[in-house]
């Protein structure tokens, strides 16, 4: 044992007393014969300050952290040197217990601060190593999860319906397969009137039809709502066109109605900008045309300055700098007549839209086929 | 209604650019659909003589001739075959542009050449244009032209605007109308035309023919000239190329006349060969039961007696308003003429004119509404025509039958009403000056206006507004957003937020969206082995179909779900997931309208995708939705589904019945070859309304666990048959209410296990909100839920 060894190269002692306590110190921890260390204190103290320094110097060789499990257990453990002394201070007088005492728990705490700091410093670079290993490629792709898509014409909906939402509307509903009389008559379009040619219809018998536009939705709410009304109606329409990269039989409007006292078509205008800045952009402008629609006077096609562009001319608006995008007026006082509502005291605007042109002209689509041909790697790209 | 410029010009004068011209007509209301430059890209080309022609020195198929273009005489080497000494040709010049480039002095085998002799090709004009130019060759006057003249004016090269006209304005099918819309937005002065007819033959038209309206609802007024003298021979080239730029074909000059009128008047026209009206006579009648007329296209039509004819004392000589017939036709032979100018019942013209499948320049007018007043002006002009073309000599009068009923001719402007509506402050003055510029009689004291014959679409407050609006540019109109109006609330209604969540959810469990038509081919129920009594095979019919494919609306979504899928699989893609929330639409004994309900269709295939993985959809939906209770049913009867993989989705109400929500399952092996998908293919259809009616967005907070859970495992042999759902119930059942929670996390089947018997492993979670449970407690369960399923479903524990 290094401390025997260590005790016996000392060769007196100052006093008595630390002789006695080191005699009961060895005896407990050695077990040697005490009639050969006859030391006195400062041998004592001497030993236990080269204890701490010799252990310290060892720390700073230890690079596992079971080695310094077994450097703790060495010197603190229950039978270790330190422990040992400190366990065999019962031996000293009175007086000399808390001198050595206090020498002893020095050095302890400087073993304990000694192994901590270690311990960290093992932990740290172990915690180094283990990062180093487990370091990863992170241009590696990651793994998706693959949510799935809105269709483009939902996503474009949507976003018009949150426009007018916020303005006020309520989103109105009717049927597809629809009644002559909403689909036309009750928007002053009678049997045989030439207007009708414009819409190109679907007929189920002599009465019923695929509705041309979301217009009968209009028609429908009025007879059942008092003003003031403020509704949107999307919806599926049918025209006889057949299939090609422009056209579809089956599209999508959105139609918008406002009745109310004074409503003017200022008002239509002002609306109109909104939903154009809403969805093409806020530098977005909106012209109007006067145009004619049988249910609606004045009535007007409504161009947005070119997305592509901006308005100074390009291919997406063939030159024009305006794209035509809805058609839009005042209602007219038949169709208020036709939907009980005086047309002397109210007054309205109404407009309709596309809404597969427009999610082209969005998303730069250039066939109107892809909308229905549910390509996974179509639909995945918006 | 293509206006060629000039034409207009005859009425207004356009001092402005055509870009400007065109906007501004766009802007007032008159769309401009496009402008065509007959003469674009040539330049030098001019009316050349041929006054000696030689064969050249040094090639057969040369000829080197002297052209006398004017201010000189060129040597010109052609090869055209076609020309001869004397011919009028177009000449491109040294210096000339044409559309395929720029003429220089050249020589061709040796002899010089200053210039090139041009077909209408190198001229890139079309053979509708110039219908008599030869088929391979230099283009040949056939009208007497100075040399030098320029060869856009020689054959009228014009600008052409093409307008869209709206169904409202049947008054601006007309280069005449359209000067008239061309001088208010322009604020030009329209020249109104001066006709004036010599009336050179003798006698009275009266004297020569009787006009009789057996129904004048459908024919108001019926107005007649006759001539006489009548010499067919093609009209002059500045005709021939107005009516070609126009887009109609020259034919003779009787014909290119009335062609002529109605381009210019909007009052469609018909000549009849005299002769051919048996008694002289002309009446107006509906068609008799079985009669037959042979049109001027050679074709037999049946009429019928809805359908309006002008006849002789006879037989049907024309179909009215739509097409002449050809017992009447004017040929080479005519000598006498009468000429119609008539107004017919828009709506009787449109039905006899799809009925028959003819739509004429004619037809396409009359059913818009003419304004009846027109046809004493468009015979006069008639007659005005004949005569400065030599073509015959006009019979003094016009048999005039007028059975016109009076319609509102007045209206009052209100400006405050005007402006109330539109929401502007135009002055009154500014008003009426507009509607002056428009040939409204306008009384500035009482403010009543009287309203044109040709503007029969002015009823109301409305109609006037549109006027003023156009003419002062809607754009100029300030905008406002309901200002002063009560605020409203938008919201979606609950069924619209619950189609969100659905859509959300969707998309969120890896299913993309799709759209599908709504129509379909009959033939899909086959494919997806409906039987032939099947109520889904009773479908709303379209009776006027693009084809086939699309001629039934769909009473289901499936066909469609399954093509989307097959279409992506034939195109090599791994995998596809797709959901559709759309409608089907069935007919409902009774009633006019199909119900028409939406359907969320899910279908998937290809890597993770099987059973499991789309129920478990579902079951996030049912989660999203706030669907508590529902349960799944093997479902064997759905005869598109595999019969063991399938399932029913049945919403559980409140009183504890059980209503069917939709299916899902993997597709029948049959089916899924008949429309080409993969093998396992999987597809769900629910019923929207079904399932949003047991739907809840409420959420109600439940406190978090405060004491300790004692998890434990069970597993069990049971019979094959035996479905766990039932186990699971039963041991929820037998649990007591310190079960919180069961899982199943293993199904085994295989030598362990004796055959026809599975092992079925499930994890348990036992908890109590105030206390900590002891084991006591537990085990207690534990032997319930065994007893239990040892019980019910003779289970042996494992």
């Amino acid at each position: 044992m290094n401390i025997g060894g260590t005790a016996k190269t000392s060769s007196y002692g100052r006093s008595c007393f630390f002789v006695r306590a080191y005699y009961a110190l060895v005896l407990e921890v050695a077990g040697l014969n005490i009639q050969n260390y006859i030391v006195g204190v400062f041998v004592l103290k001497q030993q236990l300050e080269s204890i701490q320094k010799k252990a310290l110097e060892k720390l700073e060789t230890i690079t596992d952290i079971r080695e310094l499990e077994d450097f703790r257990v060495a010197y603190l453990g229950k039978k270790g040197e330190l422990t040992g002394i400190l366990k065999g201070m019962g031996a000293l007088s009175p007086e000399e217990r808390p001198l050595i005492g206090q020498l002893a728990n020095e050095v302890r705490n400087a073993l304990e601060e000694g192994i901590s700091t270690t311990r960290g410093r093992l932990l740290r670079a172990a915690r180094e190593e283990k990062i180093r290993q487990e370091t990863l490629d992170v241009t590696m792709p990651g793994r998706a999860k693959k949510l799935g898509r809105k269709h483009p014409i939902t996503i474009v909906l949507d976003e018009i319906k949150d426009i007018f939402l916020g303005m006020g509307y309520e989103i109105a509903e009717g049927p597809e397969v629809e009644l002559d009389y909403f689909n036309f008559e009750a928007l002053n379009m009678p049997k045989n009137h030439p207007a009708r040619d414009t819409q190109d219809t679907f007929y189920i018998t002599e009465d019923v039809l695929l509705r041309t536009h979301t217009s009968p939705v209009q028609a429908r709410y009025m007879k059942d709502h008092k003003p003031p009304i403020r509704i949107i109606c999307p919806g599926r329409v049918y025209r006889s066109d057949a299939v090609d990269a422009t056209h579809s039989p089956i599209f999508h409007q959105v139609e918008g109605l406002v009745v109310d006292k004074g409503v003017t078509m200022g008002d239509l205008i002002g609306t109109l900008q909104v939903f154009a800045k809403g969805v093409f952009g806020e530098d977005t402008r909106i012209r109007l045309r006067p145009h004619h629609f049988n249910f609606t006077e004045p009535s007007a096609e409504v161009d947005v300055s070119c997305w592509g562009c901006g308005g100074t001319g390009c291919r997406i608006c063939k030159g024009e700098g305006w794209i035509e995008i809805l058609g839009a007026g005042m209602v007219h006082p038949n169709v208020l007549r036709e939907g009980g509502i005086d047309p002397d005291v109210y007054s309205g605007f109404a407009f309709g839209l596309g809404i597969d042109r427009i999610a082209m002209g969005k998303f730069g689509i250039d066939d109107m086929r892809l909308l229905f041909e549910n390509d996974i790697r179509f639909l995945r790209q918006f | 209604m293509k206006a060629p410029l000039n034409w207009l010009k005859d009425f207004v004068d356009i001092n402005v650019g055509i870009k400007e011209y065109v906007n501004a007509m766009t802007m007032s209301g008159s769309k401009v659909e496009g402008v065509e430059d007959l003469g674009e890209g040539i330049e030098k080309v001019v009316v050349g003589r041929i006054l000696e022609m030689e064969a050249h020195p040094n090639a057969d198929r040369l000829k080197v001739c002297k052209v006398d273009v004017g201010s000189e005489v060129l040597q010109i080497v052609t090869g055209a075959p076609n020309v001869k000494t004397g011919d009028l040709i177009p000449l491109a010049l040294v210096g000339a542009k044409l559309p395929g480039g720029q003429i220089k002095a050249s020589k061709l085998r040796g002899v010089e050449s200053y210039g090139m002799m041009c077909s209408i090709e190198e001229m890139n004009l079309s053979r509708d244009y110039l219908p008599d130019a030869p088929e391979d060759g230099v283009y040949v006057f056939s009208e007497e032209l100075k040399p030098g003249t320029d060869i856009k004016e020689a054959l009228h090269l014009d600008q052409v605007v093409e307008f869209e006209i709206t169904s409202n304005r049947p008054d601006c099918l007309s280069v005449y109308g359209l000067a008239r819309e061309t001088a208010v937005t322009l604020g030009v002065p329209l020249k109104k035309p001066d006709i004036r007819v010599k009336e050179e033959a003798g006698g009275n038209a009266s004297d020569h023919v009787t006009i009789e309206i057996e129904n004048p609802e459908l024919c108001p007024r019926y107005s007649a000239r006759i001539v006489t003298d009548v010499k067919i021979e093609p009209s002059p080239y500045w005709m021939q190329h107005r009516l070609a730029a126009a887009g109609m074909r020259p034919i003779n000059n009787i014909v290119d006349i009335t062609n002529y009128v109605m381009l210019e008047l909007g009052q469609p026209m018909h000549a009849f060969d005299f002769s051919c009206l048996t008694d002289s006579k002309i009446v107006v009648r509906t068609a008799r039961e079985g009669e037959i007329l042979k049109t001027l296209d050679g074709q037999e039509r049946k009429l019928d007696t809805s359908m309006l004819v002008i006849a002789d004392s006879q037989r049907p000589v024309g179909i009215a308003g739509v097409m002449g017939g050809e017992n009447s036709e004017v040929t080479d032979q005519t000598r006498m003429l009468l000429l119609e100018s008539a107004n017919f019942n828009g709506a009787s013209i449109r039905v006899t004119s799809k009925k028959l499948g003819i739509r004429s320049e004619a037809s396409g007018r009359f059913e818009k509404g003419l304004d009846p007043e027109n046809t004493i002006k468009a015979l006069d002009r008639c007659a005005e025509l004949i005569e400065l073309l030599g073509a015959g000599k006009v019979v003094r009068g016009i048999v005039d039958c007028n059975m016109t009923r009076k319609r509102q001719d007045t209206i009052k402007l209100d400006p405050d009403r005007i402006n109330a509506l539109l929401g502007t402050d135009i002055p009154a003055e500014k008003m009426i000056e507009i509607f002056r510029a428009l040939e409204f009689e306008v009384d500035p004291n009482t403010m009543m206006m009287k309203i044109p014959s040709f503007r029969s679409d002015i009823e109301s407050v409305a109609d006037l507004s549109e006027e003023v609006a156009r003419f002062y540019d809607y754009n100029n109109i300030k905008p406002s957003l309901l200002s002063g109006k009560e605020s409203m609330r938008g919201r979606k209604s609950y069924k619209q937020r619950m189609e969100d969540v659905i859509r959300n959810t969707m998309c969120a469990c890896g299913m993309n969206e799709a759209f599908t038509f709504s129509f379909t081919s009959p033939g899909v129920f086959d494919k997806i082995n409906l039987p032939a009594d099947h109520p889904l095979r009773k479908a709303v019919v379209i009776s006027n179909p693009l084809g086939e494919d699309y001629s039934i609306m769909r009473t289901t979504t499936l066909p469609d779900m399954l093509r989307v899928l097959s279409i992506n699989y034939s195109r090599k893609i791994e995998t596809a997931r797709l959901f559709e929330l759309s409608s089907v639409y069935h007919p409902v004994d009774g009633e006019e309208l199909p119900e028409e309900k939406s359907v969320l269709t899910l279908g998937m295939y290809g890597v993770g995708c099987d059973f499991f993985e789309l129920k478990g959809v579902v079951e996030e939906l049912m989660t999203a939705m706030g669907i508590t209770s529902y349960e799944f049913k093997p479902e064997r009867e759905e005869p598109s589904f595999h019969p063991g993989r399938t399932a029913s989705l049945m919403v559980i109400k409140s009183d504890g019945t059980q209503l069917k929500a939709g299916i899902l399952g993997e597709i029948h092996p049959e089916v899924a070859e008949k429309t080409e998908c993969p093998e396992r293919t999987y597809a769900a259809l629910f019923e929207v309304a079904v399932l949003i009616d047991a739907s809840s967005h409420s959420r109600k907070f439940k406190a978090l666990p405060r004491f300790p859970a004692v998890p434990r495992d069970i597993a069990v042999v049971v019979r094959d048959e035996v479905y766990v759902a039932d186990l699971m119930k039963a041991i929820v059942k037998a649990g007591g209410e310190i079960l919180e929670d069961v899982s199943l996390f293993d199904v085994y089947k295989g030598s362990q296990v004796p055959e026809g018997m599975k092992s079925t492993a499930f994890a348990l979670s036992f908890r109590s909100a105030d206390r900590t449970l002891k084991d006591e407690e537990v085990n207690t369960a534990m032997e319930k839920i065994l007893k239990s399923l040892e019980y019910q479903f003779d289970a042996r524990l494992r």
